[in-house]
């Protein structure tokens, strides 16, 4: 039987197992538009295309499935950009697919059109256009293939709308079958057994666990690990979860704005073992300094990642999962009570804190969702000390429960991530972590939430200003705080109300608990605005380009 | 160091994008590219020297593994391998010096393709050397044009 190109892709996202969608309109994509009014996958109306993608990249991450997000072309293309960058760059399966204006008129400057292929280019990890409805089910296969295989990624289908009305034979191809394109899986036994040897004799060893163990699903086995060896566990922002924050032998978070224990313990390190992570310089800070008396073994999918910021003695290539299972097989326990010894001196020396009076401060904040939460939400965040205040103080125990953009740092990700969150784990409680900055970004998809019924909870915790900006203005700009005060801020408990949500003020540190008892017995969304401390500050901290134990703000 | 890398690609558009995309997003500068088809008319072969440090010539060797419609990469730096380019050189030429013209052309084993009044349009095929040689023996007479079709290279093994 033949169909019409708007149906094969509706039915090749069903033979894929797509059960729900986020996206917007518009000319180009009628096609696809009118043949998913009769489908079951859910399709989920943002109010902005930025907010589908950032939402199929929360459900994505939130899932461990693909996210799928659809726009039309030009305008609609353009505005997911920045959703797209930011999922690419953590390494989040998504599929996004634009409409285009016709084969024919591609490359005239036609109404809508922009070269979409070009713009997502370094965006993402691969895309197509497709020129001909013949190919349309293959790529789509291969789109959601490459998508989420080995280091997973963004990946573009552009959808030329005569491609939409075009008939053809449907066949969906049973594999995906792309010659350049073999993601390694198994770690090579002989380097497996270069590391365990190296981790026997070790003295002081570290963990050093990014993304990638939570990406390949090595949480268990990475557990077992440190259950076998002892070693001591420091995560990147993206790793957190993928060992329990609350483990003894966790560290938290490293780098620019980690805990003390866990930079002390790299830079004094003899052996740093790298599992899914990529030496960011938010983590490693002045990188010649970084870990100066450690062997690296790093372990990471992607062969680019090797090597690429810090020279590593026994580089692993292959998944996670795999190699933890080897590595498993043969590791044995090093003797390292003495370094435990250490970590607990500086645990104790400098532990992760701030300053606790009767102000209301926002560290505060997320230290009590944390307890009324009981440690189980999911915990999307904005970007800037909101984020890192999330990092420290909610201390995520499972992985995919702490959902934030890392390397491209996103504004107005909290929000819609959210609601894509809540959309895959319907049972859970959604919290977003925001900033009175951050949330007005995609503030718009309140609506969304609003329309379907999410019960998300935001906390902004407003401090009057773009407080990460003027952090840096204020240690490092002799606090000219240059255009970082938001003075004119809408009433956010009014706006909470225009958009039918229910909005709740807090300015005292004795009401923050029941506030939000009060929101977590709210069916529907809530947004919270914690009127806190405006010149807190983030610490400890890191001054760019320090080695990572020069850090200031330390509270002994 | 310069590099010679040959890379076997899908035969389809935007491939060649990609890869451009990868050396400019790292600033490096290709010397020179030649694409054309293989032996399967599913792929092409795409001739790159490009000039750069080791450490972000090994980067992108391993970038360029990376994108999807990049089947092989073949590094020929330090390999036994044959290299050719074609160049058409324009000269002045005159009275004077037309016959020192053709005679060193002779030698280079290079073909007048077109002989004007006061132009001549030379064919010169060879490896690196040859070429540079040829250009730097021309130069004196007056060169006035020079199109270079990039470099190919095949591996002897
Ligand atoms: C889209 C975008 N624009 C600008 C920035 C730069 N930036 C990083 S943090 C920050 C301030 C964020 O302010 P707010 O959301 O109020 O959070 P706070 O730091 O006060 O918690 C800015 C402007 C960014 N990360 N993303």
């Amino acid at each position: 039987m033949k169909l019409t190109g708007a149906k094969i892709f509706v039915e090749s996202l069903k033979k894929q197992g797509i059960e729900v969608m986020f996206g917007y309109p518009g000319g180009v994509v009628l096609p696809i538009f009118d043949a998913l009014y009769d489908s079951d996958i859910k399709f989920i109306l943002t109010r902005h295309e930025q907010g589908a993608a950032h939402a199929a990249d929360g459900y994505a991450r939130a899932t461990g499935k693909v996210g799928v997000c659809l726009a039309t072309s030009g305008p609609g293309a353009t505005n997911l950009l920045t959703g797209l960058a930011t999922a690419n760059m953590d390494s989040v399966p998504v599929v996004a697919f634009t409409g285009q204006v016709k084969t024919t008129l591609i490359g005239n400057d036609a109404f809508q059109e922009v070269d979409v292929i070009g713009l997502t280019r370094p965006i993402s990890k691969h895309n197509y256009l497709v020129k001909d409805v013949k190919n349309l089910a293959t790529v789509i296969k291969n789109a959601f293939h490459i998508a989420s295989t080995g280091r997973p990624g963004v990946v573009v289908v552009d959808l030329p709308v005569d491609i939409q009305i075009q008939e053809t034979d449907f066949h969906y191809p049973e594999k995906a079958d792309i010659r350049g394109y073999k993601p390694t899986c198994k770690g090579h036994i002989g380097q497996i057994k270069k590391a365990v040897k190296l981790i026997a004799g070790s003295k002081k060893p570290v963990l050093y666990i990014g993304g990638g163990v939570i990406i390949s699903g090595a949480s268990e086995k990475l557990r077992e690990f440190v259950e076998k060896t002892e070693i001591p566990v420091t995560m990147t922002l993206m790793g957190l979860g993928a060992f329990p924050g609350t483990h003894e032998l966790s560290l938290g978070m490293l780098g620019m704005h980690g805990t003390a224990y866990a930079n002390h313990a790299i830079q004094d390190s003899d052996l740093v073992i790298a599992v899914g992570a990529r030496f960011d310089d938010r983590v490693t800070g002045k990188i010649d300094e970084f870990a100066p008396h450690a062997k690296i073994i790093h372990i990471d999918i992607d062969p680019c990642a090797i090597s690429k910021n810090v020279k590593v003695d026994i580089p692993i290539v292959g998944d996670a999962n795999c190699i933890m299972a080897d590595m498993l097989k043969y590791v044995k326990r090093p003797e390292i009570a003495k370094w435990h010894k250490q970590i607990a001196s500086w645990k104790k020396k400098f532990p992760l804190t701030y300053k606790k009076d009767s102000k209301l401060r926002p560290q505060y904040v997320v230290e009590e969702i944390y307890n009324l939460t009981k440690g189980k939400a999911i915990v999307t965040t904005e970007v800037g000390q909101n984020q890192m205040w999330a990092a420290q103080f909610y201390r995520c125990d499972v992985p995919r429960q702490f959902i934030s953009s890392g390397g491209l740092g996103t504004m107005g990700y909290g929000l819609p991530a959210a609601i894509g969150a809540q959309i895959g784990c319907p049972k859970k409680t959604v919290f977003d972590i925001a900033g009175d900055g951050s949330i007005q970004m995609n503030i718009q998809e309140l609506t969304t939430a609003v329309s379907n019924k999410l019960p998300v909870k935001v906390a902004i915790l407003n401090n009057g200003c773009l407080g990460m900006v003027r952090q840096w203005q204020e240690l490092f700009y002799k606090k000219r705080y240059s255009h970082t005060c938001l003075e004119c801020s809408p009433d956010f408990v009014k706006l909470a109300e225009a958009y039918g949500a229910v909005g709740i003020r807090i300015t005292k540190k004795q009401d923050v608990k029941k506030a939000i008892k009060h929101a977590l017995k709210i069916e529907g969304p809530v947004l919270m605005d914690f009127k806190v401390e405006p010149e807190e500050n983030v610490f400890p901290m890191v001054p760019a380009g320090q080695p990572i134990n020069k850090m200031i703000g330390v509270l002994a | 160091m310069r590099k010679t890398i040959s890379v076997l690609v899908e035969n389809h558009f935007g491939v060649l994008t990609h890869v451009a995309g990868l050396f400019s997003a790292r600033g490096f500068n290709i010397d020179s590219l030649a694409v054309g088809e293989t032996e399967d008319p599913t792929i092409s072969r795409m001739t790159i020297v490009a000039e750069g440090d080791e450490k972000t010539l090994e980067q992108v060797k391993k970038q360029l593994n990376r994108l999807i419609d990049i089947i092989k990469v073949i590094d020929l730096t330090g390999e036994d391998f044959v290299d050719r380019e074609l160049v058409l050189v324009k000269v002045k030429i005159g009275n004077k010096n037309r016959s020192e013209i053709l005679q060193i052309s002779d030698t280079f084993q290079a073909k007048i393709d077109d002989v004007k009044k006061e132009m001549v349009v030379i064919e010169v095929t060879g490896d690196q050397n040859k070429i540079k040689s040829f250009i730097e023996i021309m130069k004196p007479f007056g060169i006035t044009e020079i199109v270079r079709t990039g470099r190919i290279a095949m591996g002897r093994k």
